[in-house]
């Protein structure tokens, strides 16, 4: 708490951009006059976006995208990730099946990879999206630096959340000894995949600026909530 | 209502647009989207569940709950969901989850059974279960009741589902080399399998469930002959050496075979029909035997070479066979002697039976009568040698017209036919005698002999080899210049005649010479002729010398001829 006031009282004497009328171009950067009056559109002078002050519907658009892929994290570990068939035995296995078929058989760090990377990973990015959903949205001065780290964080982890699919399709590519054994993708890895689509998407939707709106009170347009 | 402008612009500042609502809510169908199809996965998985069932049996060798699959027509209609035992812990309970559209097949009078890898002769089954471990195999049911508790078989079904053809049932003594897929041949095309064999109640016989294959079955009707046509049939006959196998997995695996009386026309059997399996094709087409009857034979001379079961022959039909040979032993002639029991089926004879003169009484005092008859009329049993090579032999019942007559004891139970030695016998004392006689030729001094006039020959050969031809070609070669000398020694003859002639030809000097010898001789004779005239009138001048008046004539003659000069001297 003390150091959000002390962030606060930091940053206090530098002028916010909308209180200096100006506007930042998303896609170039260019910072240029806002003329915009109440939400009308501007194009930015130099690379004709659209400018805007932040991120349209940024908060609706991040929950939206959000609960759909808390939706679909549902069917993602409910149905078979994908199918090994050993010697004409096949057997479906979800993810959980999964990590617990490798902790049993003593492959502890694989299994640990795939709770991690399937389990642990989208569970944290859902807790921490919402988190900051929910705390800007009441315009929370909580440990806003921090926040803002969980932010960039989540960002990163994007990149690196397609490894379960990544994996199920190239194991899918190489196994394939016709009787012998083969791996198949089951649909559960198609609903992986989209929540960490959607999930992605939602960290992109989300603008980090608004957690820092709450210490100005300023309020952007088109943000109702 | 977005595009409505305000009735008096601001002159300097922007249009102010209200906000959409509308486009706020558009993000909001991506979780609605999700949320349907979250929605229609759980509401599809909760209507494609059908429904569990419960199969028992008596191992869940090779069961794996949540592994093994149910399968009808090889396709995956189920999973089996867990194994538990029975109460009394007897059997093993497969809980199994049938996939819902296979909900139908299950039916009260579905069969269920383990499909494992089987080899058997007749091919191998399962091969696929060998690495992916068994399944549970399914055959759908007809029933119109449903029911979810089933007993499984322990051992695969051969029939299966509506497979189109017909099942009959074949009574056998002995299954022999037959198993649960044997094929079944008709005229050796493959047209069914045995399904499944288990002992009648009594234990004396087999009944096997045959299948045929549709349209094959149409080939059955109630006269069909069935008969075991395992492994292979090698005769030997007048044609020579003959092989015969249906095909070769029936050498291996056996199997059945069945035909059809040529003639006949029946329809095809119903389902069901009960057949009588036949021990070859011989005796399947044969006729049926009927009841048999027994006739004890009893033989003074050594029966090697019959065994139990070798045919009895009547007028070269075979009639029956041998059912044990003993020895018996007559204290009355201190004699040894073979009896030999013989089961004979009257019915054999066919049409014959209903001509002989129809006789009172049961079948055995009937054919009591039937054989005084003919016991009459010459019949006598004989063992008779039935291949030279093995020397098998039969007995052979046939009319003797020669043979002494022997009183027949109808009444005599069992019935007992008189014999007489096998006509073999006979054979072979006579090619004994000519054997021994043979054996009597002193074939070692013989062929030593022999040897040695070789031998004497062949040095004879050598020599006349080595010095003989040598000397005659010499012979030839001297008679050859002898030949050339005689004709030299010719044309010298030739020369000398030639000679001669020159000789003797008139201007010849020799001729002349001659005539002037010849003119000489003349002359001496005239001299000669003068002295002996002169002698005779002078014989004094021998002694006193010539007259002198002749003297001259004298001294000439002596001069020119020597001789007559001798002679006168």
């Amino acid at each position: 708490m003390s150091s959000a006031i002390h962030s606060v009282e930091q940053s206090a004497p530098t002028p916010r951009a909308h209180q200096l009328k100006m506007i930042s171009c998303h896609s170039c950067g260019l910072v240029c006059e806002d003329t915009q009056g109440h939400d009308n559109h501007a194009r930015c002078p130099r690379c004709e976006a659209d400018l805007h002050r932040r991120k349209p519907n940024s908060i609706t658009r991040a929950w939206a995208l959000l609960i759909a892929s808390v939706i679909f994290y549902v069917p993602a570990n409910v149905m078979p990730m994908m199918n090994t068939s050993l010697f004409g035995s096949g057997m479906d296995s979800t993810i959980m099946e999964g990590v617990i078929t490798f902790w049993k058989s003593g492959s502890y760090g694989i299994a640990l990879v795939i709770f991690i990377a399937s389990v642990a990973v989208p569970c944290a990015k859902f807790l921490v999206l919402g988190l900051l959903l929910v705390t800007s949205q009441r315009r929370s001065l909580w440990k806003m630096r921090e926040r803002a780290r969980l932010y960039r964080m989540v960002e990163f982890i994007g990149y690196w959340s397609m490894l379960d699919v990544l994996v199920v399709a190239i194991v899918a590519a190489l196994v394939k000894f016709h009787g012998l054994s083969d791996i198949e993708p089951r649909v559960g890895i198609l609903f992986f995949g989209m929540v960490v689509i959607l999930t992605m998407l939602a960290a992109m939707s989300f603008d980090p600026r608004l957690i820092w709106d709450a210490e100005t009170g300023y309020r952007h347009d088109g943000d109702m909530a | 209502m977005n595009e409505i402008p305000s009735p008096q612009p601001a002159p300097d500042g922007p249009m102010v647009i209200p906000p959409s609502k509308w486009r706020i809510s558009l993000i909001w169908l991506v979780p609605a989207i999700a949320a349907l199809i979250g929605f229609s996965m759980l509401i599809h998985t909760w209507t494609s569940e059908g429904p569990k069932i419960t199969i028992t049996f008596n191992s869940a060798a090779g069961l794996e709950a949540g592994k093994t699959q149910l399968k009808y027509k090889e396709i995956n209609i189920g999973l089996v969901n867990s194994i538990t035992l029975s109460k009394d812990g007897s059997q093993v309970i497969v809980h199994a989850d049938i996939d819902k559209s296979a909900a139908g097949l299950i039916r009260q009078d579905s069969r269920f059974w383990v499909v494992r890898p089987r080899i058997g002769a007749g091919g191998i089954s399962g091969v696929d279960t060998l690495l992916s471990g068994a399944y549970i195999g399914m055959d759908k049911g007809h029933a119109t009741e449903n029911s979810r508790k089933f007993t499984g078989l322990e051992t695969p079904p051969t029939v299966i589902g509506d497979m189109p053809g017909t099942s009959y049932v074949l009574k056998t003594n002995d299954l022999d080399s037959l198993d649960v897929g044997s094929p079944i041949y008709y005229r050796s095309i493959p047209v069914g399998h045995v399904a499944s064999y288990q002992l009648s109640d009594d234990g004396r016989s087999v009944n096997i469930q045959i299948f045929v294959d549709a349209p094959y079955d149409k080939f059955v009707t109630p006269d069909t002959r069935f008969w075991n046509a395992s492994g292979i049939d090698v005769s030997l006959g007048a044609n020579g050496l003959k092989m015969q196998t249906q095909s070769l997995a029936t050498i291996v695996s056996g199997g059945i075979a069945f035909s059809n009386s040529p003639i006949s026309t029946a329809e095809p059997a119903p389902k069901g029909t009960k057949f009588t399996l036949a021990k070859d094709q011989q005796s399947a087409l044969a006729p049926p035997d009927g009841p048999s009857q027994f006739i004890r034979l009893r033989f003074d001379q050594s029966l090697r070479g019959l065994s139990i079961g070798a045919p009895v022959q009547f007028i070269g039909m075979d009639i029956g066979q041998v059912r044990f040979i003993k020895p018996d032993y007559d204290a009355a002639k201190d004699h040894f002697a073979t009896v030999v029991g013989i089961e004979v089926y009257p019915e054999r004879l066919g049409d014959v039976l209903s001509k002989l003169p129809r006789t009172e009484g049961t079948d055995e005092e009937q054919l009591a009568q039937f054989m005084a008859r003919f016991v009459e009329q010459g019949l006598r049993a004989q063992a008779r040698t039935g291949n030279l090579l093995t020397g098998q032999l039969y007995i052979a019942l046939d009319f003797a017209p020669k043979a002494p007559k022997v009183a027949f004891n109808p009444k005599a139970r069992p019935l007992s036919l008189p014999t007489i030695s096998g006509s073999f016998d006979h054979l072979q004392e006579q090619v004994a005698s000519i054997v021994s006689k043979i054996d009597r030729i002193p074939m070692d001094s013989i062929g030593r002999n022999l040897d040695n006039s070789l031998a004497n020959l062949n040095k004879a050969l050598l020599q006349v080899n080595g010095q003989t031809l040598p000397q005659a070609t010499q012979t030839l070669r001297d008679a050859q210049e002898a030949i050339g000398s005689a004709q030299q020694t010719f044309v010298g003859v030739q020369q000398t005649l030639g000679d001669v002639q020159s000789l003797i030809a008139a201007d010849a000097p020799l001729q002349q010479d001659l005539g002037e010898t010849l003119t000489e001789v003349r002359r001496t004779a005239r001299s000669l002729r003068t002295l002996t005239d002169m002698l005779g009138r002078h014989p004094e001048s021998v002694i006193r010398g010539r007259p002198t008046d002749v003297p001259e004539a004298s001294v000439s003659t002596s001069k020119n001829t020597p001789d007559n000069a001798k002679d006168t001297r």
